[in-house]
């Protein structure tokens, strides 16, 4: 029996590759990587400042010392007007900081042991340094850093478990500060008091974000709701489409996201009327009309200050090795946080709240702070209280106003 | 108002009950699935299985968006999304035709092809502006309730599936190059007998079959994304070969299969948004456990229906 045999096996293959598919969706990964590591040319880049203060004073030690070449990963396109082409911005700003460093990249490696080929591939190169820029490289930068005790990690996003190696760092951005800033912005340019809001999986960094927006937008309109829709993806241009005009179609007039590509929600928003509060990039220039404002990466100041204090022989024990997390108030270092510049339509007034409301945040206020009630009516943080660190990197529910379920956190 | 009826009753100007808001999704959604289904119709009847559709979709899906941004006409966009698709099947004709390799691994080549050159040329497009299709409510048609906004408020290719659609199934079932590309599929070797080459035959099937997965793909990013990203199918190709099984290769019935695949692709966010209490993980799995159940359940009929000769080299 032939045939039967024949429609067997493609039926499971097809079972396979659907769900293979869907999997690579999920972590924005490609199957396979054509971009090898190439050093970064771009534009010449011209010493500003401090530049030229990128080298290792004469016996330091310690992992990364002496280092004249720095590898950086990224999971996605670096020109994807979101998370990626933010860190690639900051790459060319420590490039410009440090104009005696060699750069090299790699764009699109997916999550898996491809990560690790690059990597081997950037320190056959010489390079002394890693930014591995994506969430899921944590587990391999842990072993890279076990294997290459000379070379030192610097992993975006995701915590390690403590204790933390002498080598490797998490380092992230309280970024649901500046989305909380963008909800106010929403709610004064709201007409129907409906936001819409386009996650990818009900984390605890996307639930603080879909929180602090909706915090922002009540602490000037409590009517406001924001309907959060879960896509189960981190760049799946037909389904953000489906999603803004599903929100769209439910009333809601302003469009936030946590996305890695951000460009087709944008410019759906846009073509039906919609205004739009952006993430990680500044994508002003694809919705001129409805553009207000959004949360941007300035990763510059931050890679600089790390690796600065890698070549001065400081990183182990110091303050970077750690999973460091800087925001608003951090004084020690330029924060990685900027509101992204407003919209035409944003008003004199609006500014001057989101300004009071930031100065607040500097002041030592945390959006964070109580009474915060979820969607049951249970207060999580008790009046007059600040949510603690932890409590904030556990988040795992909706607060009272957000239209939505979350099945499980991850 | 009865719950029931408050899902397909309109609530306000853009706002359409929930079943309504599904089935306008289903549409939109699945029309890129069903270009895809029908050029895979076509290849299997002819008794080629490309699995490489899902690859013929994502270069089609860049072709089109590259062209649209360079001319600012999308129409273009759709002849080259159709000429890089026919192109990628061409590989597999000639693998799978003349050089009688495997289907199925030929056709997994063929994917892992398609995303190696999407990858590589698609980067420098991820940002571009492009002047896409717009949806065009049909005169007349689009003010008929419930069904006006369902059908006929949506992008041209879409209404251009409603056409293609009978006509696929009158070129395959009534034409005579329809009958010659089934005696391919079932029977090649009685071509051989009245002097015709089903080898010419089907490589052509094959490479017709992969123009309409490039159409697929160019609506994808050309009407309902508007933007390019890497492997931005993510598994609509695969979806759109298991649903030829599935629909016996008759392209009427791939048609109603591939709108409620884009029911089960758009089903996650309605309800989110209609303020259902949902599980997402169970939402997001529900396009493959929709095709795994239909796979199991109608199994046994789908071996009588399949061209006898599919899948087996010349």
């Amino acid at each position: 029996m032939y045939l039967s045999r024949t429609a067997g096996k493609t039926t499971a293959l097809l079972a396979i590759l659907a769900l293979a598919a869907a999997a690579c969706g999920s972590s924005t990964a490609s199957t396979t990587n054509t971009t090898t590591p190439t050093t970064a040319g771009g534009p010449a880049t011209t010493a500003t400042g401090t530049g030229g203060a990128c080298i290792s004073p004469a016996g330091a030690t310690g992992p990364g010392v002496g280092a004249t070449t720095i590898g950086f990963i990224y999971v996605g396109s670096t020109s994807d007007f979101g998370y990626n082409q933010a860190a690639h911005a900051g790459s060319d700003q420590l490039k410009a900081a440090c104009p005696n460093i060699k750069i090299l990249e790699a764009a699109s490696i997916p999550e898996t042991s491809d990560m690790v080929t690059a990597a081997e591939q950037m320190i056959g190169q010489g390079a002394k340094i890693i930014f591995s820029t994506s969430y899921g490289y944590k587990d391999y930068a842990v072993t890279l850093a076990g294997k290459h005790p000379d070379v030192a990690f610097l992993q975006q996003g995701n915590l390690i478990t403590p204790p933390v190696g002498p080598n490797i760092n998490t380092y992230f951005g309280d970024v649901w500060q500046t989305v909380y800033l963008g909800g106010i912005a929403a709610a004064k340019a709201t007409k129907s008091n409906k936001l819409g809001f386009i996650a990818a999986f009900p984390i605890p960094q996307t639930l603080l974000n879909v929180d602090a927006f909706e915090l922002g937008a009540q602490s000037v309109n409590p009517a406001v709701t924001t309907t959060v829709d879960f896509t189960g993806a981190w760049c799946d241009p037909a389904k953000q489409a489906d999603a803004t005009n599903s929100l769209i179609g439910g009333g809601a007039d302003v469009i936030s996201q946590h996305q890695d590509c951000t460009s087709t929600i944008i410019k759906t928003a846009e073509s039906k009327g919609a205004y739009t509060v952006g993430y990680h990039y500044d994508a002003q220039s694809l919705a001129p009309q409805g553009w207000l404002t959004g949360s941007e990466w300035q990763w510059g100041p931050l890679y600089t200050s790390m690796v600065k204090s890698i070549l001065a022989g400081t990183f182990t024990g110091g303050k970077f090795n750690t999973n460091y997390t800087a925001g608003f108030t951090s004084t020690d270092v330029a924060s990685p946080l900027a509101l992204a510049p407003f919209g035409p339509s944003v008003t004199q007034a609006t500014k001057d709240l989101i300004t009071a409301a930031k100065a607040k945040i500097l002041s030592g206020t945390s959006p964070y702070t109580g009474p915060i009630t979820d969607q049951s009516g249970t207060v999580r943080i008790a009046a007059g209280q600040t949510a603690t660190a932890d409590q904030l990197s556990s988040l795992c529910y909706l607060v009272k106003g957000v239209v939505g379920t979350v099945p499980a956190c991850k | 108002m009865t719950p029931v009826l408050a899902l397909f009753t309109p609530k306000g100007q853009h706002n359409y009950g929930l079943i309504i808001s599904i089935l306008i999704g289903a549409v939109a959604g699945g029309t890129s699935i069903l270009w895809a289904a029908l050029g895979e119709t076509i290849s299997e009847r002819a008794g080629v299985i490309n699995v490489g559709t899902e690859g013929c979709m994502l270069v089609g899906c860049l072709a089109a968006f590259a062209t649209a941004v360079k001319t600012g006409n999308p129409w273009y966009g759709v002849v080259t999304g159709a000429a890089a698709g026919a192109a990628l099947a061409a590989v597999h004709a000639w693998m799978v035709v003349y050089r009688k390799a495997n289907q199925l691994a030929t056709g997994l080549v063929v994917f892992f092809l398609a995303i190696g050159i999407t990858d590589l040329y698609g980067t420098s497009y991820v940002s571009s502006e492009v002047h896409g299709f717009k949806n065009l409510a049909i005169p007349g048609l689009s003010k008929i309730p419930w069904i006006g906004p369902i059908l006929f408020n949506h992008d041209p290719l879409v209404y251009l599936a409603y056409v293609a659609t009978p006509a696929i199934w009158w070129f395959l079932f009534r034409s005579r190059w329809g009958l010659l590309i089934r005696t391919a599929g079932e029977k090649p070797e009685s071509l051989v007998a009245y002097g015709l080459s089903p080898a010419k035959i089907r490589t052509l099937s094959v490479i017709a079959g992969g123009a309409l997965a490039g159409v697929g793909g160019a609506q994808l990013s050309t009407a309902v994304a508007l933007s390019w990203a890497e492997n931005m199918t993510v598994g609509r190709g695969f979806i759109a070969v298991a649903l030829v099984i599935f629909a016996a290769w008759e392209p009427m019935k791939v048609m109603a299969g591939a709108f409620l695949f884009g029911a089960a692709i758009t089903l996650g966010s309605q309800l989110q948004v209609h303020g259902y209490k949902v599980n997402q993980f169970l939402l997001d799995a529900l396009p493959y456990l929709v095709t795994i159940i239909v796979l199991v359940a109608l199994a046994r009929k789908r071996k009588n229906a399949a061209p006898e000769a599919l899948g087996m080299s010349l």
